[in-house]
């Protein structure tokens, strides 16, 4: 088959199974865009910002599980994906980037709309090609999908010139890709599953912690038949949350610096972590030399560099969770821990989630509503502060994969186009964005592009009229001087909402929300609720940043005594 | 964790990467971005076409070593990684040497180049050219020793490092004639 670059750019994608992809063209890319007429199966979002295409890209692989695919033209196009695939590097989210660049002729001559994007992107991405052969096509693409979407997945960006997207070669698409410098572990070590087996076994305190990984490989019955054989309290890091039913007996909730408090103690107490898929970020651990003190560590991951990064493992196991899981639990015995499990019931009731101070809207009650009405089987999506760590705590997932947030970079502005991206890769699934106000303006120019496909995306924003999280961290830890965190000229989002066509609606009391967020949910098309909640509310627990379990504040009450850290 | 990193001890590491346009980029970005220092580094191709062969001299302590080589083994170019520095191996750089020189100094600077199993591959007017080949003490030593005389330039490759006996680093290997310079003795442990 002879085809032009732009044709062999198409026929590629369709091989790979891509129905939908989130783009903005400009002149480098437009020879691709031209021949998108003659591809009906690929579907094209136009976007109003490559940002938000990029997250729009990430938020529908991380719905759908399918590698998302976004397009920018060269230049400003390409350094628009920057944060995208920064957030999509840190989370291990599939997403295959093309840009456009230049005519081969004018790289490096400082052409209009010309950048050293592959230069730029090489250290937020997992892997990337610049295309200097026409020819190269179809072997960089496949190469592209497959190590986007194996391993340990990341994105994989492709620059094209110009001229190599007119010009004409041989279309010949490899059926398999053999990359022999790139051939992840899968199957965990025999002798090391023997040895963690063991572990779990001697164990009297211990904390299964699960992340990512185990979403990403769908190991949901695996961590549930060792935790329920073995009797292990399961926490979720947040990027794992799902992959246990927040329902379950054993759930625990999430770490660290705003994880449950009880979470906290429990793993300064137990004998053995079993770390699955996650990689005990700073987030998670605080001051690595206070955490989980008494604990030998299991820590399963499929990428050997997380294994010894962060903390010192007694059993490195490297391969992919699910299947090391599997084969772990065969191994695992039927044991009770009664001792275990009422230490664990007396720390979580001594030490329960805050549910807010109750002056005015609180944000958390309206998390818990938004649970309530959606049975926790709705996909929640958010940008990152406050709302995030409130959604994070407060809504109870029934199910996998129904959490996407930007954990590792903590990107605001996430949670309108990964939302909208999300929606379309589960057309069938209540899609809610829970946003700041800070970052929902940061990217609500998507509200055009979910406006003109009708996207059924329901957006609460918490509006506390602040940066929340910034103010937080002012008040506890620079004396309560409050620079920079307040929004004062915020717009009235309901209007805002008109101006879009969009249905919405304000809530300023409690009695209010339920009703509200009913029906939000009951429109058809997207809809958006401006909760203006209490301003002067904060996250609890909070480990300050680098500190250990025993500097963290539980409620408002504790922040007095550690005014004078200040 | 980071106190770990910090006990200099000296590595030697080899990586076997594709040859293709950036990959000295990548390797020397996830350097820089991880915090990596590295002291010495050289490429050159391999014993089989498309691949070529790094050696780097990285600090640090054993931490450092094995997030090295993991993080270098996720480059998808990067095929496999050694760390030499534990092994007997032959450890070897090469410099050239611009010595000031005139014919009535050239003698002496001659016989120190010998001592040295050094040579002289360029007589200039006023100067000379010295290659010398062996450990970075022995160029060192060399160097000290010439510069009474002026070194007005000095040339060095950096690092190179091979695993004595069996099958090299990454690839199956046929057997190399003996190192051209000094005797194994002076190999730095």
């Amino acid at each position: 088959m002879h085809l032009t670059g732009a044709q062999m750019v198409c026929e590629s994608l369709v091989r790979e199974g891509t129905d939908i992809m989130f783009g903005l063209p400009g002149g480098a890319i437009l020879p691709l865009y031209q021949t998108l007429p003659e591809y009906p199966q690929l579907r094209h979002i136009l976007v109003r910002h490559e940002q938000n295409a990029g997250h729009a890209a990430d938020g529908y692989a991380r719905a759908s599980g399918k590698v998302g695919v976004v397009v920018a033209t060269s230049g400003p196009g390409a350094t628009n994906l920057v944060t995208p695939l920064a957030t999509a590097m840190m989370d291990s989210v599939p997403v295959v980037a093309i840009t456009g660049q230049v005519p081969r002729a004018a790289i490096g001559r400082d052409a209009f709309q010309e950048t050293d994007t592959t230069g730029i992107t090489l250290p937020i991405t997992k892997h990337n090609y610049l295309v200097m052969d026409t020819a190269d096509i179809p072997r960089i693409m496949s190469e592209a999908f497959h190590i986007a979407r194996t391993g340990r997945p990341g994105p994989v960006l492709i620059d094209l010139p110009r001229d190599v997207l007119t010009e004409s070669d041989d279309f010949d698409y490899p059926e398999h890709v053999d990359l022999p410098s790139y051939k992840p572990t899968m199957e965990g070590h025999g002798q090391m599953i023997k040895r963690a087996a063991q572990l779990i076994a001697d164990s009297h305190r211990p904390l299964l912690m699960v992340g990512h990984g185990a979403i990403i490989s769908g190991a949901f019955a695996e961590v549930r038949e060792i935790a329920e054989k073995a009797q292990i309290p399961v926490i979720t890091t947040l990027l794992g949350i799902g992959s246990f039913s927040g329902e379950h007996i054993l759930s625990m909730g999430m770490p660290g610096m705003h994880g449950q408090a009880y979470n906290n103690w429990a793993i300064d107490r137990a004998d053995l972590i079993i770390g699955v898929g996650m990689r005990f970020d700073d987030r998670v651990t605080g001051r690595l030399s206070a955490f989980a003190p008494n604990a030998k560590v299991i820590h399963i991951d499929i990428d050997p560099a997380e294994v010894g990064k962060n903390v010192r493992v007694t059993v490195p196991i490297v391969g992919d969770a699910k299947r090391v899981l599997h084969a772990l639990a065969k191994q695992v015995e039927q044991v009770s821990r009664p001792e275990w499990m009422s230490e664990i019931e007396a720390l979580r009731s001594e030490h329960p989630l805050h549910p807010g101070q109750g002056n005015g809207l609180r944000p958390q009650h309206v998390v818990r509503e938004l649970c309530d009405i959606t049975d926790g089987r709705a996909i929640v999506v958010t940008g990152v502060g406050q709302h995030q760590m409130w959604a994070a705590q407060h809504y109870v997932f029934k199910e996998p994969g129904s959490w996407i947030t930007s954990g590792g970079l903590g990107t605001m502005g996430f949670e309108v186009p990964a939302a909208m991206g999300a929606a379309f890769a589960q057309p069938n699934r209540q899609v809610w964005s829970i946003a700041g106000d800070g970052g929902f303006q940061m990217t609500m120019s998507e509200l055009a592009t979910i406006v003109e496909h009708n996207v059924p995306v329901k957006f609460a924003v918490l509006n506390n009229n602040n940066l929340g999280l910034v103010r937080q961290l002012q008040d506890l830890f620079y004396g309560g001087s409050r620079v920079a965190s307040g929004y004062t000229g915020n717009p009235d989002f309901v209007k805002l909402a008109e101006a879009y066509g969009i249905w919405a609606k304000h809530v300023t009391d409690e009695p209010q929300v339920r009703s509200a967020l009913e029906e939000a949910a009951a429109v058809d098309g997207p809809a958006i609720i401006d909760f203006h909640v209490e301003p002067e509310e904060n996250v609890y627990p909070h480990v300050p940043a680098g500190e250990s379990v025993f500097e963290m504040i539980e409620s408002p009450a504790g922040q007095g005594a550690l005014s004078w850290l200040t | 964790m980071a106190d770990v990193s910090l006990n200099g001890h000296v590595h030697t590491i080899t990586a076997l990467v594709h040859d293709k346009p950036g990959v000295l980029a990548r390797v020397a970005g996830l350097f820089s971005r991880r915090g990596f220092n590295i002291s010495s580094l050289a490429v050159g191709h391999s014993e089989t076409a498309g691949l070529s062969r790094m050696t780097f001299v990285v600090e640090g302590g054993d931490w450092v070593v094995e997030q090295v080589t993991k993080q270098l083994y996720k480059l998808i170019d990067v095929v496999r990684v050694t760390n030499i520095s534990s092994e007997s191996s032959v450890v070897r750089e090469m410099a050239l040497l611009k010595v000031k020189s005139n014919k009535d100094n050239r003698a002496e600077i001659m016989q120190i180049v010998d001592i040295f199993r050094a040579g002289i591959v360029d007589v200039g007017n006023d100067t000379v050219i010295v290659e010398v080949t062996g450990d970075e003490g022995k160029i060192d030593a060399l160097i000290k020793l010439l510069q009474p005389f002026g070194v007005r330039e000095t040339m060095r490759t950096g690092r190179v490092a091979m695993t004595r006996g069996g099958v090299a680093a990454g690839t199956k290997q046929t057997a190399i004639p003996a190192a051209r310079s000094a005797p194994d003795t002076e190999v730095v442990p």
